[in-house]
């Protein structure tokens, strides 16, 4: 049949594209398996996390979260917060796909909705056809995994400095989405900065650094964004460059 | 309070799930208002900008190797923009200043 051509011809070039970025999910992944195991999470509950979540902020965010002991509400409310950019990525990747795609490629096709996927889906000319997603999920999903499942494994053994060395691996990465991000845009830019100094002072200040940390990510979010969706609405032309990654 | 880190876990992965399979299922069409628009424009880089700093300088084994590898981050970030090698090449800075000043 012709369409099962193409839909295997589809999911072998999403296997091509998801290895790099499989690769580089690897060892980012090591690096969240290490923040787990120190959050009290064993190699199965690393592993666990990382594929059923697959994304690194929100798992970052939900490490956070139960470091500092939040609860459980706290702990959706977080998660809703750190990767309320998907929904966003998801009601893209709706006008993507032919209208008339089942239900349950819709519900397949959601699961790998993380910054690169979603990246090299949009690229793609024309509709996209959800094989291609299945393809890059099938190389980047293990890798992830087996990533943080090893971080968490090795945590232990890594010697001392090295471990230290790889716990900025996950900031490294969130500064290069934020940085070129702030480059390109003087508003942004200036946004990145107020929310530092304003995490810097709930994070020091008398009584604001009782608050939980997982809740001052709510807080903050919640305040800057709108305070700046607010005073400097968004153009749509603006929208399309801003190149988040993961 | 004792919180169930497998409880922990489920919460976070339905949360995550729906956020991404709501829009595909349900909405299925652009989110036109401006106001919500700007405000998840804005939300990821006031989320990972708190999320990154202060932490980062707590992550390491000294204050320098954390300021050498948040300044190595922000500049690489600034001149070269790829994630992969902005991430591995602030934990090469942060190992060889623990290197050198311990």
């Amino acid at each position: 049949m012709n369409e099962t051509r193409q839909n295997r011809t589809w999911f072998l070039r999403g296997i091509k594209d998801g290895i790099p970025i499989a690769l580089g999910y690897f060892a980012v992944a090591f690096a969240l398996g290490i923040a787990a195991k120190k959050a009290g999470m064993d190699v199965v509950q690393a592993g666990m996390m990382s594929i059923t979540m697959l994304a690194s902020a929100g798992q970052y965010g939900a490490i956070t979260v139960i470091v500092g002991g939040g609860g459980y509400l706290q702990m959706a409310v977080t998660t809703l917060i750190v990767n309320l950019r998907y929904l966003l990525m998801s009601c893209a990747l709706s006008q993507k796909v032919d209208p008339g795609l089942g239900m349950g490629h819709r519900f397949l096709l959601s699961y790998p909705v993380t910054d690169e996927i979603f990246g090299i889906a949009m690229a793609v000319e024309g509709r996209l056809n959800p094989f291609y997603n299945y393809g890059a999920a099938a190389v980047a999903a293990p890798g992830w995994t087996a990533g943080a499942i090893l971080g968490a494994a090795a945590g232990a053994i890594l010697p001392r400095r090295v471990e230290n060395a790889l716990s900025v691996a996950l900031y490294g990465m969130f500064l290069a989405i934020i940085i070129p991000a702030a480059k390109k845009n003087k508003i942004v830019a200036f946004v990145v900065a107020f929310s530092m100094g304003c995490s810097f002072l709930f994070a020091k200040a008398p009584v604001l650094r009782e608050i939980s940390s997982g809740m001052q990510i709510i807080l903050l979010t919640v305040l800057i964004a709108g305070a700046a969706a607010f005073f400097f609405p968004v153009r749509e032309a603006e929208e399309g460059g801003d190149g988040h990654a993961s | 309070m004792h919180h169930n880190i497998w409880l922990y876990l489920f919460v976070a992965a339905v949360t995550i799930y729906l956020i991404r399979v709501l829009p595909m299922t349900l909405i299925r069409r652009d989110i036109k208002n401006p106001f919500i628009r700007s405000f998840l424009y804005y939300v990821p880089y006031v989320t990972l900008a708190v999320m990154t700093f202060p932490a980062i300088l707590s992550a390491t084994g000294s204050p320098v190797s954390a300021w050498a590898g948040f300044l190595t981050g922000v500049v690489l970030a600034y001149v070269d923009g790829n994630l992969f090698r902005v991430a591995i090449c602030s934990c090469v800075v942060v190992y060889l200043a623990e290197l050198f000043y311990h």
